[in-house]
């Protein structure tokens, strides 16, 4: 059936005529959008940007992004989605950033923001429905033109084609613009898809390697200045004493300004504000942190852990069973802080006028950027204006629900009552907090005859991240941070356990904390893939039998395992002499994904040569994309999985860049295949679910080789 | 000092100590460079000096005088190097940051390396991290560069 979409009803797509010449698709706000609808009374500006599809007289069609770039490709698969209804010239399209408006909000979270790896899920009707429309309308138009029926028109490859005769759809866009609105849209069935589910390559390869792709540090403008800014060592420290003497002489230098998050040496480029900073003699306050220790913190942990704790979840009796059983298996797992070190260090330029306020920004998170600067600045959202550039790399670190490093650049600007880009350090970064929490679960579990297991009692301990937020509300049900406790408490193993528990304590430390990509999945599929895996060997089954099991009734798990058994051969190969394999699947935002390492121990380093994976994501709307996506979210875990980690010592994070904050290079790399399972469900999440993995399958493969249950990250194998 | 970018000469007023770094990028615009930590521990800012790949944000600009510094900008406008080409055939690229330092690293293995091994590549790429994670298709699209500069 081809899905009848009617506009009308919906009243979200509107088309426009563009200045200049042209046919504007652009959506109206859904009223029920909490954020945008905010904005929206506040909102006296006679325009407000709305357009994601702009088709011009020249036959250039260009696709604003509701979305951000950071590497995830959705500045290729968002257009493919438009270009796939539209049936446009591909060569054609042209890709822009949309700027911060209520239009553009997240039809699931509403407000405008990239993250929780569901760009494609919750884009996939809009864009396609907005390429639909484009099309009915040129072809209306087309019709009239011809005088012809419109079902006598068809589309290919940007012109309206009926019997010999053609038109271009730049030809075409001064009529359509003028046409009364479609009372619906359809939209093509998956079997004529001719883009989605087949590989696009990017579009923004061009730009990305030849030094032209504008990330927000390149911002250049006269005038425009650039500021460090020396921020308390310690969490929650603040300024005492400033002594700004010999930074002021460093050449360069132009001022020296307190900020509420510390002291900006604000100068002609960046080495002259660093060098300025260096200089800077500053006395702080400790603060209450001044005691931060994480070694400390984790008895602390260990000792809640211990204690009754909110209740998430149960079925029966687990206590009772546990009391009553003979053997119980009792393990204790750690994860450690980690920065996200995005590639790009974080920076934003902004330029405050006396009406308006500009910003130029990689950002995960525009409306909160847009609220903030509105309230610093005293002008109204809707008067600041948000550039979204390039990001290089988010990983979550750009999306902070205060948007703290948006919040400091504009504080430094309206200080210095000039246009500033504040730039981070690395140092800044890994030192500047937001972090993936430390976490520590304490699991007992019995296993039952059949050694499958009969009793679980989880207790979680580590910090909430929507704690304290504006998303608290939204987010934390009595007490509970749902991201505390995603992929233990939903988990599809614990729904096959008579009697389980899980129990939950948030501790709060001081260290600011943030998701990192796969949120709570990092730690949870670690603890709960590694102890599935444990059970399995006591229970003397082979751990892919043992998941099928108690997997049985969850098809999408299902389907991912035995596709990564099958592609890595699992009961007919061996892994060479001195390797093992282990296994994990986990789901997380909505999708499911299993992955199979082949490691081995080289100078008692873990070495990891191979991973095959399997994703179930619904439909895959760019495969390759997919694959990429895989790729990099096992990169980016195995770094974890082998090497990160952040310490607190009085007070202080003990690392400070790549030389001590290790992330995975390029000769640690595994050989990645990645393979993607058939379905027709719709879209569901790729950019994160592939980190979740990639832990437990290491440590798992770990357990085969030396017998060594590893259950603190970073794994470190003893000799 | 001056300093010939690319085959230009440029004036420029600086330290001698301001690492080439950054007065490529806030003195005399080539943005295409890029700072990821500023320690020679991430390769993004990797630069040639007479085809030799250095480490701008350690390499003090006063050191690239009277040599030939080229940047990614100077390698092809238009994405028409063979190392551009398999960059894009393979499609590598996911957030781009890095991806400057790692197509200059790629461009000097090459050039000492025409026909590099896995390990060569490992050797001289280890140097330029990716957090994106792109490293799988970085090592398979320079051995595609490799065979495109032959043909
Ligand atoms: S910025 Fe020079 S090596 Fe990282
Ligand atoms: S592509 Fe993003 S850091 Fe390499």
């Amino acid at each position: 059936m081809n899905a009848v979409i009617p506009t009308s009803r919906r009243d979200f797509l509107k088309q426009t005529a563009l200045a200049g010449g042209g046919l504007v698709i652009a959506f109206v706000v859904p009223a029920a959008n909490r954020f945008a609808h905010a904005q929206e009374t506040a909102a006296a500006a006679p325009f407000v940007p709305n357009a994601f599809l702009r088709i011009a007289a020249d036959d250039s069609i260009t696709v604003l992004l509701a979305h951000s770039e950071m590497g995830q490709g959705i500045w290729t698969s968002l257009p493919m989605l438009i270009a796939e209804e539209l049936d446009a010239d591909w060569s054609k399209l042209r890709v822009e950033h949309a700027p911060a408006a209520p239009a553009y909000a997240h039809a699931m979270f509403g407000m405008q923001m990239t993250g929780g790896s569901s760009t494609i899920s919750s884009e996939f009707d809009r864009y396609r429905q907005a390429g639909a429309m484009a099309r009915a309308l040129l072809v209306q138009a087309a019709a009239t033109r011809l005088g012809v029926a419109v079902t006598d028109c068809r589309t290919e490859s940007g012109k309206v084609i009926a019997g010999e005769q053609s038109l271009r759809y730049g030809e075409l866009v001064d009529d359509a613009s003028k046409l009364a609105a479609p009372a619906s849209v359809i939209l093509k069935e998956p079997k004529d898809w001719k883009l989605i589910g087949k590989s696009s390559r990017r579009l923004d390869t061009p730009e990305k390697i030849t030094g032209r792709a504008g990330f927000g540090i390149d911002v250049r403008f006269e005038g425009l200045l650039t500021a460090v800014v020396l921020r308390a060592p310690i969490f929650g420290g603040s300024v005492k004493s400033v002594d700004s003497k010999a930074a002021m002489l460093v050449p360069g230098v132009r001022r020296v300004i307190q900020v509420p998050s510390g002291v900006a040496v604000v100068a002609d480029h960046y080495w002259a504000a660093k060098l300025g900073r260096d200089a800077l003699a500053v006395e702080w306050e400790p603060g209450p942190n001044a005691g931060l220790d994480s070694e400390a913190m984790r008895l602390q942990f260990r000792e809640l852990a211990a204690s009754e704790g909110l209740q998430v979840t149960q079925a029966g009796d687990a206590p009772a069973a546990l009391s009553a059983a003979t053997a119980v298996l009792e393990a204790e797992y750690v994860v450690p802080y980690l920065a996200h070190a995005p590639m790009e260090p974080l920076n934003c330029t902004v330029k405050i006028d006396a009406d308006a306020c500009e910003i130029w920004t990689g950002t995960q998170f525009q409306t909160m950027d847009q609220m903030v600067a509105a309230q610093i600045t005293g002008l109204k959202p809707e008067q600041v204006r948000i550039n979204t550039t390039f990001l290089g790399g988010g990983f979550g670190r750009r999306a902070t629900p205060v948007s703290d490093f948006v919040t400091e650049a504009v504080h430094v600007a309206k200080e210095a009552g000039a246009p500033v880009k504040t730039v981070w350090s690395r140092e800044d970064d890994i030192r500047g907090g937001y972090y993936r929490p430390m976490y520590l679960h304490r699991a007992r579990v019995v296993l039952g005859e059949d050694g499958m297991p009969s009793a679980w009692d989880h207790s979680i301990v580590g910090q909430s991240i929507l704690a304290g937020t504006p998303f608290e509300p939204m987010m934390v049900k009595d007490g509970i941070d749902g991201t505390s406790i995603e992929g233990v408490a939903d988990s599809a193993y614990l729904k096959a356990v008579a009697n389980h528990r899980v129990q939950l304590h948030s501790p709060r430390t001081g260290i600011p904390v943030l998701w990192w990509r796969s949120v709570g999945h990092t730690h949870t599929a670690f603890v709960m893939e590694t102890l599935v895996d444990e059970l399995a060997q006591r229970a003397g089954k082979s751990p892919l039998e043992y998941r099928r099991q108690l997997l049985k009734d969850h098809p999408r798990h299902l389907a991912a395992l035995n596709l990564a058994a099958e592609k890595i051969a699992w009961d007919t190969s061996k892994p060479l002499m001195g390797r093992a394999r282990g296994i994990a699947v986990h789901e997380s935002f909505g999708s499911v994904v299993a992955e199979i390492a082949e490691v081995s121990i080289e100078r008692g380093q873990i070495r990891v040569h191979r991973v095959v994976a399997a994703i179930d994501c619904g439909v895959a709307v760019n495969p390759d994309g997919v694959v990429a996506q895989l790729e990099s979210a096992i990169a980016f875990g195995l770094g974890a999985a082998l090497y990160s980690s952040l310490s607190f010592k009085e007070g202080r994070v003990q690392e400070s860049n790549f030389h001590d904050y290790r992330v995975l290079r390029l000769s640690e790399m595994p050989l990645i295949e990645a393979h993607i399972v058939a379905s027709s469900a719709p879209p569901s999440g790729v950019g994160e679910p592939g980190t979740p993995p990639i832990a437990p399958a290491v440590a798992n493969a770990v357990a085969a080789l030396t017998g060594q249950r590893l259950r603190e990250l970073p794994l470190r194998p003893t000799a | 000092m001056k300093l010939r970018v690319n085959g230009s000469e440029h004036e420029v007023t600086a330290a001698a100590d301001m690492p080439l770094l950054w007065v490529l990028r806030d003195l005399i615009g080539l943005t295409g460079t890029k700072f990821g930590c500023g320690i020679a521990q991430c390769g993004a800012c990797t630069v040639h000096l007479d085809g030799a790949p250095v480490r701008s944000c350690v390499t003090p600009a006063s050191a690239a005088e009277g040599k030939a510094i080229t940047t990614i900008e100077g390698l092809s406008a238009d994405g028409s190097h063979p190392v551009q080409r398999a960059w894009t055939e393979i499609d590598v690229v996911q957030c781009g940051y890095c991806q400057s330092g790692q197509i200059m690293s790629a461009v000097a293995l090459l050039a000492a390396k025409p026909d590099p091994s896995d390990a060569d590549i490992d050797a001289a790429m280890s140097g330029n991290i990716c957090r994106c994670g792109t490293y799988q298709r970085v090592r398979a699209a320079v051995h595609k560069a490799a065979e495109l500069a032959k043909s």
